[in-house]
């Protein structure tokens, strides 16, 4: 144990640092792009179902073969895996926004637009306020999924954990894939635990 | 005229007409209720006025100006609004919930807070309220937040949804009361949509009643009882309420017999035993050539007096016990039938005959108020009715305890 971290520590550090900034990166763009579009899917009945879906066919691309198609378009490194990553956190994103949107009580929608706010002022003051604890639980659901899959982005060249697993199974080495894997688990219960706190934090107060 | 509505007109693009030829216009301070069955259109006619639904046809007017033309969002703000499941926000404090509005306006920080504090006492809650969220107050709290929520920025017209419909008897009770209250004590006008016609009885100066899309009858609530339009009134009245209602809107001279048996005081006691043999009556009304109430003779004095040359102003018995026509039979009932006379003379304004009033006719008005209807066999013709109908029996038994 001493062992292995004397002569991989500063490597296993950096690696989890790449690892988290990987995951983080797509699960940020995921947030930035799903979060409004769930928002936007509430405005129209018909075009909803169809971009949900969409989202749940991009799912079901196994992780490899997205990761291996990024590579003609991105090349290999990082960005890739940021990429593919991105894509997978979307759909929970999307549909807990989506789901947690259309669960406001109509008669909140229905008193907020009668007293003369704005469709703005509707989302950003009552809708999305009351359907922030259905919008975290998503994204803390892609944030696991992130940091897991995260992992195989090891494999274009985006480094990270990954690069311990990859390197322990080709070495036949169970010190190296316990090495990668351990941390992963702790990094993904840690972040779970940490967005746990920030769902709390943005829910309101009567709801917790 | 703050409030004018002419030819609305709602159609829904399945052809459906909610609303059809609408026509109201509204003064300040008044107190609408809409009534009728669900699908009438009450709602929506009154969803029309602060644009949550625009009219097919016809024109809103405020103050004079066509909303049509308003910016929505404007014309909100400037119309309080409280819906039947309250709507407060669950994720905002009792204080943020009603500074929402006057926020929304731009008030400063502290204007806000002022007005916070005011609407609290408005409400007549407790001001440790403001920093408490909506789900830890009770349903009836909750909507006297609601009420006072749509007056916090000083909006001249409020709409109300079905707002007690949510409320168990006494929560509501109390809830009408406030409502009632603050409506005559801020001079606001409120427009009023209610299935409830006590509540629309009691509240409204002026009730609504809608069927089909269609106004059938706009009036006062004492015109309503009085003149019912027609069967579809009636029957939303409930013909309970009609018969318990009449002592406290028909007046006296609507029971009243006409022409009642008078005499002259220049007249004789033959004239006198000649009129009461004619029109078979045992007492006779003096009047004097104005007409002007006397007093009155009966068979008892007659029999006294041998000469039947006597003028009948020589016997005339002065201490008469009469009534007004234009009073209201609840309020003179009591003070007749303590007389314990068979008839009561009926005066106008310059105590000049003009009928009577038998005990019979009373007591027949009394029994039936009390008793309700007729032994009723009529079926409810809709839930709504059967509401109105367990609420008045509810009612009745409470008046006989």
């Amino acid at each position: 144990m001493m062992h292995f971290f004397a002569t991989y520590g500063t490597q296993l550090l950096s690696k989890t640092g790449q690892h988290l900034y990987i995951s983080a990166a797509a699960l940020l763009l995921g947030v930035i792009v799903a979060v409004p579009l769930g928002v936007l899917l509430t405005r129209m009945q018909h075009g909803a179902n169809f971009i949900i879906s969409l989202a749940g066919v991009l799912q079901t691309i196994p992780a490899m073969a997205l990761l291996a198609m990024m590579i003609p378009i991105f090349g290999i490194g990082s960005t890739p895996a940021i990429v593919a990553l991105f894509i997978y956190s979307l759909l929970p994103i999307l549909r807990n926004t989506y789901l947690g949107m259309q669960g406001v009580s109509p008669t909140v929608k229905d008193a907020a637009e009668g007293m003369g706010m704005t469709w703005w002022q509707r989302m950003t003051q009552a809708e999305i306020p009351l359907a922030a604890p259905v919008i975290m639980a998503g994204i803390r659901l892609s944030a696991t999924y992130v940091i897991a899959w995260a992992t195989l982005a090891s494999y274009i060249g985006a480094g990270g954990l990954g690069d311990f697993i990859f390197n322990g199974l080709n070495l036949y080495r169970s010190d190296l894939i316990l090495g990668g894997s351990i941390p992963v688990i702790l990094l993904a219960l840690i972040v779970d635990y940490l967005l746990g706190k920030v769902e709390a934090l943005v829910s309101p107060r009567q709801l917790r | 005229m703050l409030l004018s509505m002419e030819h609305l007109r709602k159609e829904y693009p399945n052809g459906k007409v909610a609303v059809d030829d609408f026509n109201l216009q509204v003064d300040r301070g008044e107190f609408i209720a809409f009534i009728g069955t669900s699908g009438s259109g009450k709602t929506t006619t009154m969803r029309m006025i602060n644009r949550m639904l625009d009219q097919t046809s016809g024109t809103i007017k405020i103050d004079g100006e066509d909303i049509s033309k308003m910016d929505p969002v404007k014309l909100r703000r400037s119309i309080g609004y409280v819906i039947q499941n309250i709507g407060l926000m669950p994720h905002m404090t009792i204080q943020e919930n009603i500074e929402i509005v006057p926020k929304l306006l731009g008030w400063s920080k502290e204007k806000r807070n002022t007005q916070a504090h005011k609407m609290i006492e408005l409400a007549q809650l407790p001001d440790d309220m403001l920093q408490r969220y909506p789900g830890e107050l009770s349903g009836g709290q909750q909507q006297r937040i609601g009420v006072v929520r749509a007056l916090a920025a000083d909006q001249d017209i409020i709409l109300l949804d079905e707002p007690f419909g949510a409320l168990d008897p006494i929560t509501r009770e109390s809830l009408q009361a406030l409502v009632k209250r603050l409506q005559e004590d801020l001079g606001k006008t409120f427009i009023f949509v209610t299935h409830d016609m006590d509540e629309a009885l009691h509240l409204a100066t002026r009730v609504v009643i809608m069927s089909r899309g269609k106004q059938v009858q706009v009036d006062t609530p004492e015109n309503i009882l009085r003149h019912p339009a027609n069967q579809f009134v009636t029957n939303l009245i409930g013909e309970e309420r009609l018969i318990r209602a009449q002592p406290n809107i028909l007046t006296v001279s609507q029971i009243m017999l006409d022409h009642p048996a008078s005499i002259r005081p220049d007249e004789t006691l033959k004239d006198a035993i000649d009129r009461m043999h004619d029109r078979r009556v045992d007492t006779l009304l003096v009047v004097n050539d104005q007409n002007v109430l006397q007093g009155f003779v009966d068979l008892n004095d007659i029999n006294r007096i041998a000469d039947v040359t006597t003028p009948i102003k020589s016997f005339t018995n002065r201490e008469v016990f009469y009534v007004q026509a234009d009073s209201l039979i609840g309020d003179t009932v009591d003070r007749i039938l303590k007389q314990g006379v068979k008839n009561v003379p009926v005066v106008d304004s310059e105590k000049r005959l003009v009928g009577i009033v038998t005990r019979t006719a009373l007591v027949d008005i009394v029994y039936d108020a009390l008793k309700g209807a007729p032994e009723s066999d009529h079926q409810p013709a809709s839930p709504i009715n059967a509401d109105i109908h367990a609420t008045a029996t509810k009612e009745g038994g409470d008046s006989q305890q």
